[in-house]
C-alpha cells in the first residue's frame, strides 16, 4: 500500500488536540519539519513525550502546543538552557507545563515496556536518590528471584510516534544508520508511527539490505518525503548538525521578542518545509552538506 | 603555565589505566580521554551516551550526539543496549559526571536549584547521570570549586554518591563503586571508608585555606597532602595544539 502523503496531511490526520506524541532523535534524525507544522496547525494540549526534548520541543512549548512534557534531559545540547521550558517552570512563572520527569534510562524503559506489551519494565536504578521521590509513576518490586527490590516504571504508548529516517519506501519500511536513539522502541511502543524520509526508494532498494531496516512498514500508518525536515539536527551521510545554529539559539530563545520573531519569520511565515529552507538559503545548506563516506555492502547471498 | 582547565584535564587524564572502557561526555571529560589516548592509554575504549563505542572523532563534538562520534567507530548502539547491556549489564569501567551542586558524599544535582515543585533555576536533568552513577565502577566527578557548587546539602540528588538521606550504597545494594575522585579547579578529593571527601591533593601555589573557602562544608584534608603533578610543555602543546585548537573548553 503506497502510504505517501504530505506533512500536512500526515499530522491533520494525526496529531490531535490533546493527543500524546513523540517526535523521536537522539540529536540525530529530529524531524524538525513536523514540529513547525504541528505548531502551524495550532495543535495544543499535546502531552510531549521525548528522552531529550530539545529546540523543537522548546518551540512546541512556546507557541502555546504542550500542556505536559514527559523528559529526562531537557536542554540545548552542549551549549545551553531551552528557555521556553525555564519560562514556563521556574520560579515567578506566569503560565507552567506539568513536568513528568525520568532519566534516560526511565523514560526508555516506558518504551521498552510498551513495546514488549508489558505492563511495566523493571531497572536497577534510582537507589538512594530523589527522582524516584519526585515521580509518583516509579515504584519498586521485588524480585521473585533473587528477593532484591528493582525500580519498575509503567508501559507508555504514545499516541502518535514521529521518526525520521534516512531512507524508506511508500509503505514505510525505513532504513536508519548512524545513531539509532530509541527510535524502534518508540515505534513499537506507539499506537500510529509517522515515518518522514530523507529520501523515498523502490522497495528493492530495502530488501537489498533488510538489516538496515529499523522499524518495518506494517507498523507504519503514513510516509512524508521531506528532505532537509530535520535542520538544524542532522542525518548521517546527508548533512551535518548545524552547530552555529544550536549556539545561536541560546541568545534568541531567551529573548522571548527574539523568539516570537523566529517562529514568525521560519514557522508561521512559511507554508511548509520547502518555505523553511528557501529562507534558510543555499548557503547554508551548502555548508552543511556532507562529505561522502560510502561503506561497501555486504553479500546477502546463500 | 597551565591553566585551571588544563590541569584538571591532565589530571583526569592520570585516573584514565590503558584498556579501561569509558562513558564519556562532551567538554573536559572528551578532552581528558584524548589526551589519556594520546599519551599513555592508547587502548582506551570511549563509549558515548549516544551509542557509539570505540568513537576516535576526528573533531572535539558540541553535543554527545555529534556524527563525528558514528564515523570510524567500532559499533554504533541503539539507547536500550547503551543503558541495558552496557551501564545495567556491567561493562562500563569509568564514568564521568559533574552538575551544579554536590556534596560532601559525592551527591550530584543538575535537576533544580531551589525547591522541586518550585525551582529558582531549572536545570536539564538527570539524562543518563543517574544510571552512570549507579553503575559505573568507577566513578569521576570533575566540577570547578564555589561555595554556591560545593554545599552543605545538594537541593536535589540526581545522582547518587556514597551516602544518600543516611542511606550507604552497601545498604542500599547498589552495584557500581561510586565516586573515586572528585577533580577540581583547585586540587583533588578522593573519598574515605564513609563515603566522605577528603582533600588529598592541591594544585601548585594552592592552599588548603583556599580550598576550604571556595567549599561549603568543613573539610576533611588528607594528614598528607600531596601537591598534583603539572602538565608539562609537550603535553600542554598536545592539549592547546592537537587536542582543542580552537580552545572550545580550555
Amino acid at each position: 500500500m503506497d502510504k505517501r502523503c504530505s506533512m500536512k496531511e500526515a499530522i491533520a490526520a494525526s496529531v490531535k488536540t490533546g493527543c500524546s506524541l513523540v517526535i523521536d532523535g537522539f540529536t540525530h534524525l529530529i524531524c524538525f519539519a513536523a514540529g513547525h507544522e504541528i505548531i502551524r496547525q495550532g495543535v495544543r494540549d499535546l502531552t510531549a513525550i521525548r528522552l531529550t526534548p530539545d529546540l523543537v520541543y522548546d518551540q512546541l512549548i512556546e507557541a502555546g502546543c504542550v500542556k505536559r512534557l514527559v523528559f529526562s534531559w531537557a536542554g540545548n545540547p552542549g551549549v545551553g538552557s531551552l528557555h521556553a521550558l525555564r519560562r514556563r517552570s521556574e520560579a515567578g512563572a506566569s503560565s507552567r507545563i506539568a513536568l513528568e520527569e525520568y532519566s534516560h534510562f526511565g523514560l526508555l524503559s516506558r518504551f521498552l515496556a510498551a513495546s514488549a506489551g508489558l505492563p511495566f519494565w523493571p531497572l536497577d536504578n534510582y537507589a538512594g536518590g530523589d527522582i524516584a521521590r519526585a515521580n509518583p509513576e516509579i515504584k519498586t518490586v521485588q524480585c521473585p528471584y533473587t528477593g532484591r527490590t528493582l525500580a519498575t516504571v509503567p508501559a507508555l504508548h504514545p499516541d502518535v510516534a514521529i521518526l525520521h529516517c534516512q531512507r524508506a519506501d511508500q509503505e514505510g519500511n525505513a532504513q536508519v544508520w548512524g545513531l539509532l536513539g530509541s527510535q524502534k522502541e518508540v515505534a513499537f511502543a506507539a499506537r500510529r508511527v509517522i515515518v518522514v524520509a530523507e529520501e523515498i526508494v523502490p522497495t528493492e532498494v530495502i530488501r537489498k539490505d533488510p538489516n538496515r531496516t529499523l522499524v518495518p512498514g506494517i507498523i507504519v500508518s503514513h510516509v512524508v518525503h521531506e528532505p532537509w525536515g530535520c535542520h538544524p539536527s542532522f542525518v548521517q551521510g546527508f548533512h551535518d548538525r548545524d552547530n552555529e545554529f544550536y549556539v545561536a539559539w541560546e541568545e534568541i530563545s531567551r529573548s522571548p521578542e527574539r523568539y516570537a520573531a523566529y517562529l514568525d519569520a521560519f514557522v508561521y511565515g512559511v507554508e511548509d518545509r520547502k518555505g523553511y529552507l528557501a529562507k534558510l538559503g543555499a548557503g547554508v545548506m551548502d555548508r552543511l552538506r556532507a562529505k561522502p563516506r560510502v561503506c561497501a555492502g555486504v553479500d546477502y547471498g546463500y | 603555565m597551565a591553566s585551571a582547565s588544563e590541569r584538571m584535564a591532565f589530571r583526569a587524564a592520570q585516573e584514565l589505566r590503558d584498556g579501561d572502557v569509558v562513558f564519556v561526555g562532551i567538554g573536559l571529560p572528551n578532552l581528558a580521554c584524548n589526551l589519556a589516548r594520546a599519551t599513555h592509554a592508547p587502548g582506551l575504549c570511549m563509549i558515548y551516551e549516544s551509542g557509539a563505542i570505540g568513537a576516535i572523532p576526528e573533531r572535539l563534538p558540541v553535543s554527545i550526539g555529534d556524527p563525528s562520534l558514528v564515523t570510524d567507530s567500532l559499533a554504533v548502539v541503539s539507547q536500550a543496549e547503551v543503558f541495558q547491556c552496557l551501564l545495567q549489564g556491567g561493562r562500563i569501567e569509568v564514568g564521568f559526571l559533574g552538575g551544579a551542586q554536590v556534596d560532601r558524599w559525592g551527591n550530584i544535582n543538575t535537576t533544580v536549584v531551589g525547591p522541586y515543585e518550585n525551582p529558582k533555576v531549572r536545570l536539564p536533568g538527570s539524562g543518563g547521570a543517574c544510571e552512570i552513577a549507579v553503575h559505573a565502577r568507577r566513578l569521576l566527578l570533575m566540577m570547578r570549586m564555589s561555595r554556591r557548587a560545593f554545599v552543605e546539602r545538594c537541593d536535589f540528588i540526581t545522582s547518587p554518591g556514597h551516602r544518600m538521606h543516611g542511606k550507604s550504597r552497601a545498604e542500599l545494594g547498589m552495584p557500581g563503586g561510586g565516586p573515586a575522585r572528585l577533580i577540581t579547579d583547585l586540587g583533588v578529593l578522593a573519598f574515605d571508608e564513609t563515603g566522605e571527601a577528603v582533600l588529598t591533593e592541591v594544585y601548585p601555589g594552592v592552599t588548603p585555606e583556599e580550598v576550604q573557602a571556595a567549599c561549603g562544608w568543613p573539610l576533611k584534608v588528607a594528614a598528607r597532602l600531596e601537591t598534583s603533578a603539572s602538565p608539562d610543555a609537550e603535553t600542554l602543546r598536545l592539549l592547546r595544539e592537537r587536542l582543542d585548537p580552537q580552545g572550545l573548553h580550555l
